[in-house]
């Protein structure tokens, strides 16, 4: 039976910016809001969004890296969001996050050696020297990197060997947890393949479950099992990887994956124009009701009155839209 | 050498001929382009993709005379009969930005942060067209809902910080069409959007060349972008082009091992994939290039004439090169052109 690695209760993350001028109120920008989802052990969750949909901060949210405003984190059935900072220290070990500017994420003036055995001093600080040296050279192995390079600094790494390093340093506590943040997005496309693949190595050998965040549709479709779409902070639509990409119940969800490049020039031409117009609204004043209205194609006047709720449109399969029949009954809106 | 196009007998609005660009360095020269023949017809779309370092965007900066000072070019660079390498800095900027424009990844770089829209646009059109400043304004006006911006009148007035990713890039390719440029060049113009404004703003390309017949040449790293836009892809490798086709043929029938191992490398957004395959190894040092063929080290096809002598670019077939002693030519479509039935979507 599948175990409940990971619970996320009506998490909301609110920052408070300054006003515009001196005597102005503070202004509050919702970037998480009122995310619930749960993960099992070996699952990979896909996050997507535009940029500024609070995909990231969700990530980090979750890893109490920013402080969540309210709702609960629960990790193997304890609530992270109730832990001591001594607490939270030693759970760390479980949980890791690789970011997606692989070159900036490393200190420059550490070699690679240093930089994969930083968060080993953390979580094992009993470990001699020379056992943290043979930890670093194993998982240099296992990430593709030669041993040999083990005293070279950043700058000396290409980008994809430069994730290398970064994936290395997220695994050498053999987390059981890695939020992997937009971890190919600055990449050419032929090396995100190849890191691409090493995550889902690392996943299988290691049992590893991932939070993958990108706005890369193309790249979620092949690394996940669930796909979580967020708009303006809220999720607008969660279910198996296989419905949501064939049969989505959300328009934003179904426009995302319209605007999606397809290699293909047959497909690509005939697909048409994008149905999606503009950029998303402000987070810190979304419009009332739906968020996604101001953009949809199929929006009504109810739209602007009550958020729609996550309603169910097929197994483990939720969706936030009134109109979600209609959305996978409109041949019009395809893919 | 131009693409010989039996039906179209004018002379290319861009042609490089024997390009080579080097860059002196102290660890010795990087051999960044050498020797590219390489035409844009008026009008046509074409797409340069490699992989970073390739040379892909050198080959253009040199084009518009904005290397790097350490930089060394030889051979020809011709737009409309004159060759850009022997024109004079200021004979330049009468082409630049009047015949041709350039729109970079970064929409920032190329917008001045200290000045309003307004004013950046029309300065172009007062220093190429000699427009006074009302006029000039009122055109600039006029382009920017042509690029699809929405309240012109409002955004005109402000600052490029104000902008989001989208728009600034919008603004940017407002400001390369203001003289009606024939040649669009646009390095990695997508890159840093998202999804959803790539595509608005690949649709706006898209009509640019089909309404006003300009010219584009799309600089990318990403084979999945080109497909719906292309008319011919050019995939450079180490400072080469390695392989020329027109977008279907391309796609459907890649000839040389390097770019169908870039189209393997692809996630697919319409089907379940179960794995990629990546391509292995690193790009080549361009200080030390390989012998023989520059992609033999990565090759799984290399033979031994591969790595002591270097392939021509040579007709394959009509209106296809490719660089490769061993090209996969498929000989059932060699005579007719088979399109590919395009597969069902994933349902």
């Amino acid at each position: 039976m599948a175990e409940t690695l990971l619970s996320v209760e009506h998490l909301s993350t609110v920052f408070s910016l300054r006003g515009r001028s001196l005597f102005a109120p503070n202004v509050d920008l919702k970037a998480v809001s009122d995310v619930s989802f749960s993960l099992e052990k070996g699952e990979t969750l896909g996050i997507v969004g535009e940029s500024g949909c609070g995909k990231s901060t969700l990530g980090r949210s979750i890893l109490r890296l920013i402080e969540p405003t309210a709702g609960r984190v629960v990790w193997q059935g304890r609530s992270l969001t109730d832990l001591s900072d001594g607490e939270m220290r030693k759970a760390r070990r479980d949980l890791s996050i690789i970011f997606q500017d692989p070159v900036a994420s490393l200190d420059p003036r550490m070699n690679v050696g240093q930089i994969i055995a930083e968060p080993l001093k953390v979580a094992e600080p009993s470990l001699s020297r020379k056992e943290r040296r043979q930890r670093v050279e194993k998982v240099m192995e296992e990430v593709g990197l030669a041993p040999e390079m083990i005293n070279r600094y950043p700058h000396e790494f290409s980008g994809g060997q430069a994730q290398r390093i970064g994936i290395a340093r997220a695994i050498v506590t053999e987390p059981k947890l890695i939020v992997c943040d937009e971890p190919v997005s600055a990449l050419d496309v032929s090396i995100q393949a190849q890191i691409v693949n090493l995550l889902k190595a690392l996943k299988q050998r290691m049992g590893l479950t991932l939070i993958f965040i990108s706005h890369d549709l193309s790249v979620v479709r092949l690394v996940s099992d669930r796909i979580l779409v967020l708009y303006l902070g809220r999720v607008v639509e969660i279910g198996p990887r296989r419905e949501v990409f064939a049969n989505p119940g959300h328009p934003y969800t179904k426009a995302l994956l319209s605007a999606a490049p397809i290699p293909d020039p047959a497909i690509a031409r005939a697909r048409g124009r994008t149905v999606l117009k503009g950029d998303p609204p402000s987070p810190i004043n979304p419009p009332s009701g739906c968020a996604f209205r101001t953009r949809c194609p199929i929006a009504r006047d109810v739209c602007a009155e009550v958020p729609p709720s996550l309603a169910e449109v097929g197994a483990e399969h939720r969706a936030a839209c009134l109109f979600w029949e209609e959305v996978r009954g409109d041949p019009a809106v395809t893919v | 050498m131009a693409m010989a196009k039996s039906t179209d007998t004018n002379q290319p609005l861009l042609a490089l001929s024997d390009y080579t660009i080097r860059f002196a360095t102290p660890d010795g020269t990087v051999k960044a382009v050498n020797g590219l023949d390489l035409s844009v017809g008026r009008g046509e779309t074409v797409a340069v993709v490699g992989e970073s370092g390739s040379g892909k965007s050198q080959t253009f900066n040199g084009v518009f005379g904005l290397l790097a000072g350490n930089a060394l070019t030889a051979g020809q660079a011709t737009f409309e009969g004159r060759d850009l390498l022997k024109l004079s800095p200021r004979e330049l900027d009468t082409v630049r930005g009047a015949d041709m424009a350039m729109v970079f990844q970064d929409p920032m770089t190329a917008l001045n942060p200290a000045m309003k829209i307004k004013h950046q646009l029309s300065e172009t059109l007062k220093v190429h067209k000699g427009l006074k400043r009302r006029a000039a304004e009122a055109q600039a006006l006029a382009m920017l809902k042509t690029v699809g911006i929405p309240e012109a009148e409002r955004r005109i007035e402000q600052y490029p910080h104000e902008l989001s990713g989208g728009m600034r890039q919008r603004v940017v390719i407002a400001m390369a069409l203001l003289c009606r440029p024939k040649l669009i060049v646009a390095d990695e113009p997508t890159t840093a959007l998202d999804v959803t404004i790539q595509a608005q703003i690949l649709d706006l390309f898209r009509d640019l060349t089909t309404d006003a017949g300009t010219a584009l040449v799309l600089i990318t790293h990403d084979l999945g972008v080109v497909a719906g836009i292309a008319d011919k892809v050019v995939v450079m490798y180490a400072g080469r082009i390695v392989e020329e086709a027109g977008v279907d043929a391309l796609f459907a029938r890649p000839a040389m091992p390097y770019t169908a191992a870039l189209i393997r490398s692809i996630p697919r957004v319409d089907r379940d994939v179960e794995a990629v395959e990546p391509i292995g190894g690193r790009p080549p040092d361009l200080i030390h290039p390989p012998t023989g063929c520059p992609f033999h080290p990565r090759c799984r096809f290399a033979e031994d004439k591969c790595r002591s002598e270097r392939p021509p670019l040579a007709e394959i077939e009509p209106g296809r090169r490719a660089a490769c002693w061993f090209p996969f030519i498929d000989e059932t479509s060699a005579t007719g052109d088979t399109v590919r039935s395009p597969e069902t979507l994933d349902g």
